[in-house]
């Protein structure tokens, strides 16, 4: 069991989904992006993803591009991401890093894997980085016990969906839409399929992500998955703050009250 | 060539070296079916003999090797010359994108995307999506776009779109960036064509196998001018793939000497150049390990050159493991360097090259002072039309009577 594991397994026992939060580091700047995490934990996020903000995000959407190039023209650095990490997993909340593989192999992927852990970094979720080509961060993610959280996807293979789960820990990170990171208008009907496929291939707890913004559909979502992560929705809820703090906070505060109702709300299939 | 191409996972160099595939899970599928189709296609006889004919019947390949006297006279070396630059829309870019076009008709796909720096390679694939019925897309960075627009209007006269690139720096990084981005939501009808033998596997090795015509027959062409192979071939890099289309017909002749010139912009000492191998440092970009302009965090450092077509921060993974070991080396030339050159071919042949095109042309005349009286072969790699903007500026030009 790894920390967010337990969080996983903490909202299954409680009869709902986990709610999973996420914000780029250092948008606004690096205290004000810690102050909006602590605000999303204390709202209810089960578990906090934080991303590495990266010059060529090719996953992302327009909403989590546009405060990552912020945050990377205010000069945010790899070592304040990891700062953040620090600040926010001493709440006691699981914390993980999601990031492009290229900052990690820069850092030097040892020395990345052993400062996360001394921050209290419970892991990584790597967006461009299959398990076929991570044996690096295999080796040292086993050696410093983080979790690897690697990506399923409903183009994936049943082959592939066996691979990319046994080499995960923690949890399983399930994309809904074949798509970018960004706020939907529905949720995806490729998600619960998808879900059920990653269910028949491992225990472990099954996320799903990209294109939740709202309770109502956090709880639709929490009525097949284990967690429900949010990303954009929360960063569009800083964007349309910008400038006003306490606002964004509020708004964040807001959101994660709403998703977290949502999460209970679902009914577990 | 075995020993110099691609393991089974996209490796050049050996395992974990140099290619691979850092990608998101959702397209991974869609890169395998790409590998698979491929594959078979190149063994199919149907598929190479309608590959062949359309470069034959439609783009004119192959591209003659032309004796360039005026300019062998200037350089003190026998200058020979691949002319690409006389292919069907301008540049070897159309073997690429014939090859990637048929291909995706194979695969039953109806649109293709395509990102673009100078345009070549949109105007390339914009002309084979006419060609062959498909939908395409371009997506240019929007500084490109502006210092461009003759190629913006040629793709959209060939019933493109081009969607302008405004996230980032809005240069060719970023159009890929945004090519992969509508490639994740669009995979099940859309192909790729990927515009340089970089990216993920399969694509370098897909895109040499395409493109590799460029040195196949200037090697044979060689043989039959000269009775011997050159002693040096040259060739321009950006992402690399007329040059490694030249170097592949060479790679196992140890005694041809093999030079790739990169963008040296302003200087390399500057930092503004877009001379990845030279001065860049192993990095993860756009799918493949590889040689990466990147700052201490990774962060992708922005490119300069004149030259739109070679203005990328990263390479193709089979040129950083030839680098490696040392089959080829890599040198940058500088925009002033390449712009002179541009001028001197101009004046000594009446060939006006690609600014691209001319970095090989100013990189083979520094390497001539060391190689007086030996075979240099050059990739002349694109013409200069699309380039006529710039060098307007660039030499004051356009003033009847004003001689420069």
């Amino acid at each position: 069991m790894t920390s967010s594991s337990i969080a996983f397994e903490k909202a299954r026992a409680e009869g709902r989904a986990a709610l999973v939060g996420y914000l780029p580091a250092g948008y606004p700047d690096v205290d004000g992006g810690i102050d909006a995490l602590k605000a999303m934990v204390a709202a209810g996020c089960d578990v906090i993803e934080i991303g590495l903000p990266y010059s060529d995000p090719v996953m992302d959407g327009p909403t989590i591009q546009a405060a990552a190039q912020q945050a990377l023209e205010g000069g945010v650095r790899t070592a304040d991401v990891l700062r953040t990490v620090e600040a926010v997993a001493a709440t006691g909340t699981p914390t993980l890093v999601m990031t492009y593989w290229n900052p990690v192999e820069r850092y030097g992927v040892e020395l990345f894997a052993r400062d996360l852990a001394s921050a209290g970094g419970a892991g990584l979720i790597t967006p461009d980085l299959t398990p076929d080509f991570a044996p690096e961060w295999i080796a040292a993610a086993d050696q410093h016990g983080l979790d690897k959280v690697f990506l399923v996807a409903p183009s994936s293979t049943d082959e592939r969906i066996a691979m990319t789960t046994a080499a995960c820990r923690g949890f399983v990170y399930a994309t809904a839409v074949m798509g970018v990171t960004g706020a939907r208008a529905s949720t995806s009907d490729l998600a619960g399929p998808l879900v059920a496929r990653t269910r028949a291939a491992t225990p472990l707890p099954v996320g799903v992500g990209l294109g939740v913004s709202n309770g109502a559909q956090a709880a639709e979502v929490a009525s097949y998955a284990d967690g429900v992560i949010v990303g954009s929705a929360f960063v569009r809820a800083l964007l349309d703050n910008a400038g006003d703090r306490a606002a964004g906070l509020a708004a964040l505060t807001a959101l994660t009250e709403d998703l977290a109702n949502g999460v209970a709300g679902g009914v577990r299939a | 060539m075995s020993s110099f191409g691609a393991d089974d996972f996209g490796w050049f160099g050996g395992a974990g070296a140099f290619g691979g595939r850092f990608m998101p899970e959702a397209l991974i599928a869609a890169l395998d079916e790409l590998d698979i189709a491929w594959q078979k296609a190149m063994v199919d006889p149907t598929f190479v003999a309608e590959f062949e004919g359309l470069l034959h019947n439609y783009a004119g390949v192959p591209s003659m090797l032309y004796e360039a006297h005026r300019l062998s006279e200037h350089a003190g070396a026998r200058i020979l010359l691949k002319r690409e630059d006389l292919n069907h829309t301008g540049a070897h870019k159309i073997r690429n994108v014939l090859g990637q076009a048929l291909l995706t008709k194979r695969m039953g796909k109806t649109r293709v995307i395509a990102e673009t720096g100078a345009g070549q390679h949109g105007v390339a694939s914009a002309t084979a999506a006419a060609y062959l019925g498909l939908d395409c897309t371009v997506y240019m960075g929007e500084v490109d776009t502006e210092r461009q627009a003759l190629n913006v209007a040629r793709m959209q006269l060939l019933g493109a779109e081009v969607i302008p690139v405004t996230s980032g720096s809005r240069t060719l990084k970023d159009a890929i960036n945004e090519a992969l981005r509508d490639w994740v939501a669009s995979v099940d009808h859309t192909a790729y064509l990927f515009g340089t033998a970089a990216g993920p596997h399969p694509f370098p090795s897909l895109v040499l196998s395409f493109v590799r015509g460029i040195g196949d027959e200037a090697r044979q062409q060689c043989l039959d001018l000269t009775g011997r192979l050159p002693d040096a071939i040259t060739a321009c890099v950006g992402g690399g793939s007329n040059a490694i289309g030249l170097f592949a017909g060479f790679l196992n002749d140890p005694e041809v000497a093999i030079y790739g010139f990169e963008a040296g912009g302003d200087g390399v000492e500057t930092g503004r150049h877009a001379a990845t191998i030279f001065a860049g440092t192993i990095g993860v970009l756009h799918g493949a390990r590889t040689f990466v302009l990147q700052d201490d965090d990774g962060q992708t450092i922005e490119s300069h050159s004149i030259s739109a077509g070679l203005d990328y921060p990263g390479v193709g993974p089979q040129h950083a493991a030839l680098s490696e070991s040392r089959r080829a080396t890599y040198l940058p030339v500088t925009d002033a360097e390449a712009m002179d050159a541009m001028a001197l071919l101009a004046r000594t042949e009446g060939i006006i090259p690609a600014i691209e095109s001319a970095h090989a042309v100013a990189g083979t005349l520094k390497v001539a002072q060391e190689r007086q009286g030996e075979t240099l072969l050059i990739n002349l790699s694109g013409r200069g039309d699309k380039d006529m903007g710039t060098a307007l500026e660039y030499f004051n030009l356009g003033t009847a009577g004003e001689a420069k």
